[in-house]
């Protein structure tokens, strides 16, 4: 339908704009506003998309989420911030990961055709977002002091790296064989690779781990947006994905850190320190 | 349905379009413009709502519906925090709007 396709073309050019204006003080506040436009006209286009059922499902999950999330945005304190920005990252990263298990399940009993690129960056979106979701609620928990302890163990990283190796294994393999039971573990299996890659990165080192986040799953929503084939999604996750990326490099350059150092040295780093 | 080389390029475009537009960020706006990013991949609430618009069967629905709640809370409370954030300013810029 031409006027939905014009409306996400709008929403595209909305967000980039809006980013554009946000990385100057003097304009940044009205490139917020820029991009809530393009949100609300994107969603709002949305239920006119043909062959759509469960309206009523979609309308109460939209209230319940919307809900949630404004009050507690707009209770949080100043200083909180960036643990809230960390939790609705996660969020978004669990939304992304939610769009790849609606279509795998497809994809796993037939009912859509198999496709080797869709299923590939579905899988890829999965894991990426899956990531992101549970890493960037760990980062919540620590800023929040839900959780002060950095936990550290003999081989972690090692062992970190054979869980992703098996990770990549189990989505090639369920390209080859589509399964449900292998999707749900795929799933499980992503989760707790965030949360492990997670727990060893002390509170300081936070913001920039959320920014990576904030990378990550603006990459997985641009893989979504190819299964689910919408380009506004592509577009917005991708930019996000990029600036994200040159975002996470700035701050750790402001703190005279390697990103590389944040993630992985985070324990000769502390035995030097201290 | 986009095409294997469209998205390609689309991909190609928009990763130079997101490293160019915030090539001059300072200091102090790193945290706004993380919020402000996040916000915008709330664009994930039209993908959620997609998926669930065509999912069949009880699995699916849940799996969709936990999708839109998420992807609505990534939505407004990246706007709401972003929009509280960059309030501060306007005070600091002596009304500069």
């Amino acid at each position: 339908v031409p006027i939905i396709e014009a409306v996400y073309f709008a929403a595209a050019l909305l967000f980039i704009l809006g980013l554009r204006k946000m990385s100057s003080p003097v304009t940044a506040r009205g490139g917020i506003v820029w991009a809530g436009i393009g949100m609300v006209i994107a969603t709002l286009v949305t239920f006119l998309t043909p062959h759509m059922s469960n309206f009523i499902l979609m309308i109460l999950a939209i209230a319940i989420g919307s809900t949630l999330a404004w009050v507690t945005a707009k209770k949080v304190a100043m200083t909180d911030m960036p643990q809230m920005i960390a939790l609705y990252n996660g969020m978004g990263g669990g939304a992304a990961a939610a769009i790849a298990g609606v279509e795998l399940s497809k994809f796993s009993q037939g009912t859509l055709d198999s496709n080797l690129t869709v299923q590939t960056l579905a899988v890829a979106g999965a894991l990426i977002g899956s990531i992101a979701f549970s890493g960037s609620l760990i980062a919540f928990a620590k800023l929040q002091g839900w959780m002060k302890r950095t936990v550290r163990y003999p081989h972690q990283q090692l062992i970190n790296l054979i869980l992703f190796a098996g990770l990549v294994l189990l989505g090639i393999i369920n390209l080859i064989v589509p399964n449900p039971y292998l999707v749900i573990i795929f799933f499980v299996l992503a989760v707790i690779f965030g949360i492990l890659m997670t727990l060893p990165i002390g509170g300081a080192d936070m913001p920039v781990v959320i920014s990576l986040f904030n990378a990550l799953t603006g990459l997985a929503v641009g893989f979504e947006g190819f299964v689910i084939g919408n380009a506004a999604m592509i577009i917005a996750g991708t930019v996000v994905g990029a600036s994200g990326t040159l975002l996470t490099q700035l701050m750790a350059k402001a703190m005279n850190r390697p990103i590389s150092n944040v993630l992985f040295k985070s324990f000769g780093e502390t035995a030097s320190a201290g | 349905m986009i095409e294997g080389f469209t998205a390609l390029y689309i991909f190609m475009l928009a990763a130079f379009t997101g490293y160019e537009v915030i090539s001059r960020v300072p200091v102090i706006l790193h945290t706004p413009l993380m919020s402000g990013s996040n916000f915008v991949h709330g664009i994930v609430l039209v993908g959620a709502m997609i998926a669930l618009g065509h999912a069949e069967g009880t699995t699916e629905q849940i799996v969709g519906f936990i999708g839109v709640i998420l992807a609505a809370g990534n939505a407004v409370g990246g706007y709401v925090v972003t929009e509280r954030m960059l309030e501060m300013f306007k005070s600091s810029k002596g009304g500069a709007k």
